[in-house]
This record gives C-alpha cells, sequence and structure tokens, in this order.
C-alpha cells in the first residue's frame, strides 16, 4: 500500500457510505481500494485465498469483512474505516453498516463526516434505509451528499432505471432541505463509473465516484463565528491554573474578555498554555485543544462556556430540538434522561413531543407521544439546570448532543428553536441581555475585593415575621462596617418608596417589585458592597430570581427559627434557631462570612 | 491555517482531557514502541508538561533488551510513575511462544495485563492502538467499555457522535480509551518528526540493512530490510511500502482471525 503516494496535498477527507443493506456499499469501498491501488500488498490474494478455503466466491467486500461474524452473515455489523488516496487527497472511508439495527453505528460513522455516497441498488430500488439514512445524514448536518445508483449490471445499464430512482430519490431529499451532489450510476462489483468512465453508460454525463469525491469540499474552520470554548477541565498541577478546552468557533487572543456562561464570571485572557511549543501561542482558533489562564482567579468549572463579551451564547432549561432514537427503550415522557451537550452533563426531561416520524417514510405518526428505536422527532427538553447552547443552524458544534438513558448513549439530536416560554427563561434572557451589554468600569470586581477585604454578597434575612431579623440585620451592618467592611442595608420597603413609587397595584403582582429590587442590589454588588436585606416580601420561588439577577455575585440566606428552608434553593445558607442572644447570632453569621470566604479580610489576596 | 498534525493532535488532546476528566483509577499502556510514546508525548501536551496518570508496562520476560533500558531511562527523565506488570506464574511454568504463539500472547500479554489492572484496581486503560493497523482496530470505538471478564463485544459497541463518549457504566465495566484511534502509521512518523520526540532506535538501522517496523516480543517480532537510519528516511521509505506495518508480527499470521481472538479477550 502506497500510504502517501499520491499528491503533494496531506488533505485528509472523511467520507461515510450509507444506503439500504446489501446495496453493495461494502462492495463500493473495496472496489475503491483496489482501483486506487490502496491495498497492501498480498490483501487480495490472502483474502481470495480464505474464500478458496471457506468455499466461497471472493467479493471485494470481503476485503474490509475483518470480524467473523461479518463474514459468516455477509452484512457489515460495524463501522470500518479505511484509507486511501486519490491524486487530489487522502481519504478515510467510513463503511456504515446498512442493516436497520445497526444504526447507532452508522450514526457513529456519519457523524464525523464531511461527505457522504449514499448507495441505492438500481434493482430494488428506494428502500426504507435509503430514506431513514438520507433523513439521518440531514439531522447530523451532513448535507454534502452524492447518490450512487448500484448494480447497473443487474438492470442491463438502462438509463430508464437509473432516472426513475433518480426522480423518486430528489423528491425525497429535498422535501428534507438536502440538494444532492449528484446522481452516479455505477456497478460496484464490475467496476463501471467507479475510478474510471464506463464505456457501458456512456448516457452518463456526469463524474465517476473518484471524481465526485474530489470535487467534494473541505469543511471550513469555524473561525468566523462568534468565539466558543466550553470548558473541559481546569488543571492545577502546577502554579499556574489552567482552564483546559477546545475552541468550537470563533478566535481568542491574549487580553481578550471572556465570559463564562450561565454563570456570568468574566476576566481577561492572560495567557494561552502550550507545551514543547516554538513559541507561545498568541491566539487561539476553532478546532484547537487550548488551555488559558485568566488576570483574575474565578472560580469556573466543566460545562460553562467561555465567549467574548458581545456575542454569548443562549442560556435556558427549555428549548426545541429534533432527536432520532437508538436505544432498546422507548424515548418517552415522565422518565428522566441525561442530555450531553458541549461539556455540559445534565438531567432533562421531554416537556412534549410536537411531532414523532417515521424515519423510513418521513410519515407523522399521529398522536403517538413517545419515540421508538431508528424513529426521529421534534420535542421540547426541559434540564434541570440552564445550561449554555446556540442553535444548531447558528454554531453546530454547540447546538448539537446526545442523550443518555441510563448509562448508554441512546439519542443524538440537534436544537433547532429557543423562546423563553417561562417567565424565568424570560428574566434570564433580560439579566444576560443586560450583562452583555453593561458598560464596564476599569476596575474589576477582584481589584475591589482586594481594596475591601471582602467580596461582594448578598445577605437575605429569612423566617418568621416577628422573630427579630430586622435588628439582626442592622446589628450585622454594624460589626462589618466596624471592621472596615463596605456593608449597607438594603431593605426592600425603601427600594419601593423611591425607584418603585411609580409602579401600580397591577404591576407589583406581577413580579417588577422583585425585578427592581434585585437591578438595585445589583447596582450595589457591582460596586463591590456587602448588601444586607431583611426583606419578607418575595417567597423563596422569588430568591432564585433575585439570585438570577445578581448572578455571579452570591445570595446568601440566614434562616431564623427551627423551620428547615423550604425550596430547591442550593446556594450558601445558614440557619439559626433564633435571634434571642443578638451578639452571638451576629457573631455567628460573621463567621459563616470568613468561613465561606465572603470577607477575607484586608489586604488578602482571594 | 492548521494542517493534518495539528488536527490529529487536537482531537488526541481532547480525548485524553475527556478521559482523565471522566475517569479515576485510569492508566495509560507504554509498549515502549513508537505510538505509544507518541501518545505519552501528547499527555505531557494535553497535560502542560505533566503526566498525572500511571503508566503500565507489560513486561513478557521475551522483550527486545533494549526496549527495558530505553524504557527505564525514560521514565527517569521525564519523571513518570512506571509500573510494570508481569505474569510470573505463566512464566514460572514455561510459557514460551513454541506453546502457541496465540496462547503465549494471551498468556503473557493479555493476562498480565489483566493481572496488573486487579492489582492496582485500574478500571480503565488508555492505548495507542490505531484503526489502520488492522481489521478488528478499524472497528474500534475512542471509548469502548469491556465487561469484567475484560472482555470485548464487538458486535454490540455504544455509538460515537460528536465527541460525546460512553462515560458512564454499570459497575464492574472497564474502559479501554484509544486515542491515536485515527492516526497512520505515516501519520505517527510525521508527527515524530515534527515534534523531534526521542524514540526508541530498534526502529532505524544500524548499518546492517535492517530495522524494526513494529516492536514487540524477541522471538515473534521480525525486523524488515531497510536502510532508514533517521526519521526523515522512514517517512520516505513509509510512503513507497506495499506491505502492512504489522508483517513483521508472527501472531497476527498464525490463523485467520487471529486479532479478532486475541482482541475480544482483551488483548491490546
Amino acid at each position: 500500500m502506497k500510504q502517501n503516494g499520491g499528491g503533494p496535498s496531506q488533505e485528509l477527507m472523511r467520507l461515510v457510505i450509507v444506503g439500504h443493506v446489501d446495496h453493495g456499499k461494502s462492495t463500493l469501498v473495496g472496489r475503491l481500494l483496489s482501483d486506487t491501488g490502496s491495498l497492501p500488498e498480498g490483501k487480495l490474494q490472502f483474502t481470495k485465498d480464505i474464500c478458496d478455503r471457506q468455499g466461497k466466491v471472493f467479493e471485494f467486500a470481503f476485503l474490509l469483512d475483518a470480524l467473523e461474524e461479518e463474514q459468516d452473515q455477509g452484512i457489515t455489523i460495524d463501522t470500518s474505516q479505511i484509507f486511501f488516496h486519490t491524486d487530489k487527497r487522502h481519504y478515510v472511508i467510513i463503511d456504515a453498516p446498512g442493516h436497520k439495527e445497526f444504526l447507532k453505528n452508522m450514526v457513529t460513522g456519519a457523524a464525523s463526516a464531511e461527505g457522504a455516497l449514499l448507495l441505492i441498488d438500481a434493482y430494488e430500488g428506494v428502500q426504507e434505509q435509503s430514506r431513514r439514512h438520507g433523513y439521518i445524514l440531514k439531522l447530523l448536518g451532513l448535507t454534502q451528499v452524492a447518490v450512487v445508483v448500484n448494480k447497473m449490471d443487474l438492470v442491463d445499464y438502462d438509463p430508464e432505471v437509473f432516472y426513475k430512482i433518480k426522480t423518486e430519490y430528489t423528491e425525497f431529499l429535498t422535501s428534507m432541505g438536502i440538494e444532492p451532489r449528484m446522481f452516479i450510476p455505477v456497478a460496484a462489483k464490475v467496476g463501471e463509473n467507479i475510478a474510471t468512465p464506463s464505456e457501458k453508460m456512456k448516457w452518463h454525463e456526469g463524474p465517476t465516484v473518484l471524481e465526485m469525491l474530489d470535487q467534494f469540499e473541505k469543511q471550513k474552520p469555524k473561525d468566523h463565528l462568534p468565539f466558543r470554548l466550553p470548558v473541559q477541565d481546569v488543571y492545577k498541577f502546577d502554579e499556574r491554573r489552567i482552564i483546559a478546552g477546545r475552541v468550537e468557533s470563533g478566535t481568542l487572543n491574549i487580553g481578550d474578555e471572556v465570559v463564562f456562561s450561565p454563570s456570568l464570571k468574566r476576566a481577561r485572557v492572560k495567557t494561552i498554555e502550550a507545551w514543547s511549543v516554538p513559541e507561545q501561542p498568541k491566539i487561539a482558533t476553532a478546532t484547537q485543544s487550548v488551555g488559558i489562564t485568566l488576570d483574575e482567579q474565578i472560580f469556573v468549572e466543566r460545562g460553562e462556556v467561555a465567549s467574548l463579551s458581545e456575542e454569548g451564547p443562549i442560556v435556558s432549561t427549555t428549548f426545541d430540538v429534533n432527536v432520532f432514537w437508538m436505544g432498546s427503550r422507548h424515548f418517552e415522557k415522565g422518565r428522566e434522561y441525561t442530555i450531553k451537550l458541549t461539556t455540559e452533563e445534565v438531567e432533562c426531561e421531554i416537556v412534549e413531543f410536537k411531532k414523532v416520524i417515521d424515519a423510513s417514510t418521513l410519515e407523522p405518526l399521529e398522536g403517538q407521544d413517545y419515540l421508538v428505536k431508528n424513529d426521529v422527532a421534534e420535542v421540547t427538553l426541559r434540564t434541570k439546570r440552564p445550561i449554555a447552547f446556540d442553535l444548531f443552524g447558528t454554531i453546530p458544534e454547540t447546538g448539537r448532543f446526545v442523550i443518555v438513558d441510563e448509562y448508554d448513549v441512546c439519542g443524538g439530536g440537534i436544537v433547532t428553536t429557543y423562546s423563553a416560554s417561562t417567565d424565568k427563561d424570560k428574566l434570564r434572557d433580560e439579566v444576560r441581555n443586560r450583562d452583555f451589554n453593561w458598560v464596564k468600569s476599569n476596575i474589576s470586581s477582584s481589584e475591589r475585593a482586594y481594596r475591601n477585604g471582602h467580596q461582594a454578597a448578598l445577605v437575605l434575612f429569612v423566617g418568621e415575621s416577628g422573630v427579630g431579623k430586622a435588628k439582626l440585620a442592622k446589628s450585622l451592618e454594624e460589626k462589618i462596617f466596624k471592621d472596615n467592611f463596605q456593608s449597607y442595608l438594603l431593605d426592600g420597603r425603601n427600594v419601593r418608596l423611591g425607584v418603585g413609587a411609580d409602579l401600580e397595584e397591577e404591576k407589583s403582582r406581577e413580579g417588577e417589585p422583585l425585578r427592581r429590587f434585585g437591578e438595585v442590589a445589583r447596582l450595589f454588588l457591582d460596586a463591590g458592597h456587602i448588601l444586607i436585606s431583611t426583606t419578607n416580601v418575595f417567597n423563596q420561588e422569588d430568591h432564585s430570581d433575585i439570585e438570577l439577577i445578581i448572578d455571579p455575585c452570591p445570595l446568601i440566606e440566614i434562616h431564623i427559627g427551627d423551620k428547615a428552608p423550604s425550596g430547591d434553593f442550593d446556594g450558601m445558607s445558614l440557619t439559626l434557631s433564633d435571634a434571642k442572644n443578638e451578639k452571638e447570632a451576629v457573631n455567628k453569621i460573621y463567621s459563616y462570612l470568613k468561613e465561606k470566604k465572603i470577607l477575607t479580610g484586608h489586604n488578602y489576596s482571594i | 491555517m492548521a494542517d493534518h498534525l495539528d488536527a490529529l493532535e487536537n482531537q488526541s488532546i481532547f480525548i485524553l482531557r475527556e478521559a482523565y476528566k471522566k475517569f479515576k483509577n485510569l492508566a495509560m499502556l507504554w509498549s515502549i514502541g513508537k505510538d505509544s510514546t507518541v501518545m505519552l508525548w501528547l499527555a505531557r501536551k494535553a497535560f502542560f508538561g505533566s503526566v498525572p496518570l500511571p503508566l503500565v508496562h507489560i513486561d513478557t520476560s521475551y522483550k527486545i533488551p533494549q526496549m527495558i533500558e530505553y524504557r527505564d531511562q525514560k521514565a527517569k527523565e521525564w519523571g513518570l510513575n512506571l509500573v510494570v506488570g508481569q505474569n510470573k506464574k505463566a512464566l514460572d511454568e514455561g510459557m514460551n511462544h513454541e506453546m502457541g504463539r496465540i496462547v503465549c500472547c494471551e498468556a503473557l500479554k493479555t493476562n498480565g495485563l489483566t493481572a496488573v489492572m486487579e492489582d492496582k484496581n485500574y478500571t480503565g486503560l488508555i492505548l495507542g492502538i490505531r484503526r489502520d493497523e488492522e481489521g478488528t482496530r478499524a472497528k474500534e470505538r475512542y471509548f469502548s467499555p469491556r465487561d469484567k471478564n475484560f472482555e470485548w463485544n464487538f458486535k454490540d459497541q455504544p455509538p460515537e457522535l460528536w465527541d460525546q463518549f460512553k462515560t458512564t457504566f454499570a459497575e464492574g465495566t472497564h474502559i479501554r480509551i484509544h486515542p491515536l484511534l485515527h492516526w497512520t502509521e505515516l501519520n505517527v512518523w510525521e508527527y515524530i518528526e515534527r515534534e523531534k520526540i526521542p524514540i526508541i532506535d530498534l526502529y532505524f538501522d544500524k548499518g546492517e540493512g535492517k530495522r524494526y517496523r513494529s516492536l514487540g516480543c524477541a522471538p515473534c517480532t521480525g525486523s524488515i530490510e531497510s536502510t532508514a537510519t533517521t526519521v526523515p528516511e522512514i517517512i520516505e521509505e513509509l510512503r513507497n511500502v506495499t506491505t502492512s506495518e504489522r508483517s513483521g508480527r508472527a501472531q497476527d499470521q498464525e490463523d485467520t482471525y487471529a486479532m479478532q481472538k486475541l482482541r475480544a479477550k482483551g488483548y491490546m
């Protein structure tokens, strides 16, 4: 095998060959290998010898079928990858099984391909998997497709047969928005129109299969799209704190300000790290696995997505997707799944099935509210906590995902649309929009924290009325102030008196007072204060809204009373059984704030 | 503009980092050959100079002596956490290739590996296999589960798309991770050349007109006729060869399905 004979180009293109079982995929691949001189020496003879020994007629497909079972059954079970080259470039062909049972293997092969050959048997015509595979290619975002009509020798190279298939299948593809590059009539077994133009099908004016492949275009790097770096891990092997990840799109320069979503934490890029390189990189571009250090020690973790401050991803819990299902258990409502999108992993559930489709016919399955293996559906998903993503149409890499059922990857899909459907989504959109457009000061929050000796935080007293929250809040403010820290008591009533004076009764029921309180709090927090509030007017649900508005500053709940905190608030909280001994209670809170590194002390670097 | 080696490198680094993040008790298999040495180099790239994983070498006792020398020297120089595994029981009982190459490979390599994994409680192993080496490896996944007996069910492999790998498992499952799966033999050498990786010199001709193309145990690994003394010369040679890389590895030729049989039972 001449591994690199051919042309000067080192360019490698990944191709997948799909189609209905027995339509001749492996034969085509075997023929391509043989006709381009890409087989290892002796491989052809070796395979022929095995066939002799086993009493079988040699077929080109056997060149690929390494697994004993595959040769016994005469069908490809798993995808296999074969390297070959033309004068133009190198190829990896992924031979994907056409049997319905092995759809997940076909998907595995097709997901990483840049171009596809879809095979249709001239004698059998368009079959179930021809359509299913066409649909899956579209879902995977693979639209560079050429259709190869194989086994023309079985229909006496009759152009009528070819044109009939071409018409029927073109109609199918265009209904999904795929424009096939070309239809090529071939006979892979005897090599017609594979590497050399067929003498028997002079009526075909288009290219051979090899010529077609050379016309496929390489995927362009996504450098021009908005910058996305999903955090893969954070390393502290030495004095450096390196945020590692792969740039999925866009470019990043040293000194750029990055914002992490969903947390909205931000910092500037100090260095782009690399080991054993001629010189340290100054720029990171799409597809690179990189590591960056930041000018501030902010806490970010795997699953967050870094973007530039002007163009962030969407953050939500609810969005619409197209899903294909490969699991033997149905995909259904009421069950919990895990969605893996970029480096984020979170539990999710189905809100509703918008449309369930039989992927072999594209017929909608009316009234069916579950998805079976090998079919596809349009679904609304809800995740347990907000995640950062883009629409597949905007940035494919951050708009696609897999679904894990228990231990297994059982589904794959793309995010098609998003519109804020709940009040929470709307509020989050508003907050993110405000944050991305915020005019930033030259002073960073960590500089303020260093000067102040504490982080900005909101301390919220919660408990039945009459337990002494107000008194305690005032004492806490005073104690913190006397230690030369910036504390401020922000009572909900004070906000309502001034900032909320224009609010009418009706409006005040729609969460507007809460929003205003949150935004005022946000200003104080941006200024670096420890903000203390006793407000009783908001319920637990509202606290998570306040948390959302002031993100990424922490909200610390202080519960007074025996009643355990309700709701699913998972931030910092401290429960005190009573506030009778005021001094003791204040000291406890004070210690808690130290313990949580809110109060760090002056001249202390956080 | 990124070239093809950059693309290979970036993908492998991504996989190594996923592996490191997702699995505890993970080890990397270092055969001392060019592939796993390149993989080790990529780990140092992925982790910015550190190698935060133990490196396991399965010593069959029949390895070419220079391999052991090179191993110990590099382990020291690069500060590696080296773990050497050996199936002493089988060796004491006189296991060697004359008892059957496949039997020997299974006893000394597969079982030697199984023992060290059980001993150290490793639940995952990173290996430098490549799809272009031979047919069954062509069908591997980047993240490939093995059952508690280390067996590979190649008929029911997890789907792998968009670099979302299978990282959750039932108790007792072992995982094999293959960061070099998409590389070719030529790519490996081109990368060694670009990165100036100090590879063991058994790959080079020392004036006798022969060199090793693939490294294994001394009795079952043949050298090839070649006068290549440098990496660029090997690259030039590979561009024009027509024999397969593992043609010098006797166990592959033992039986039509030798590799499939070995690998289904946990061979590397």
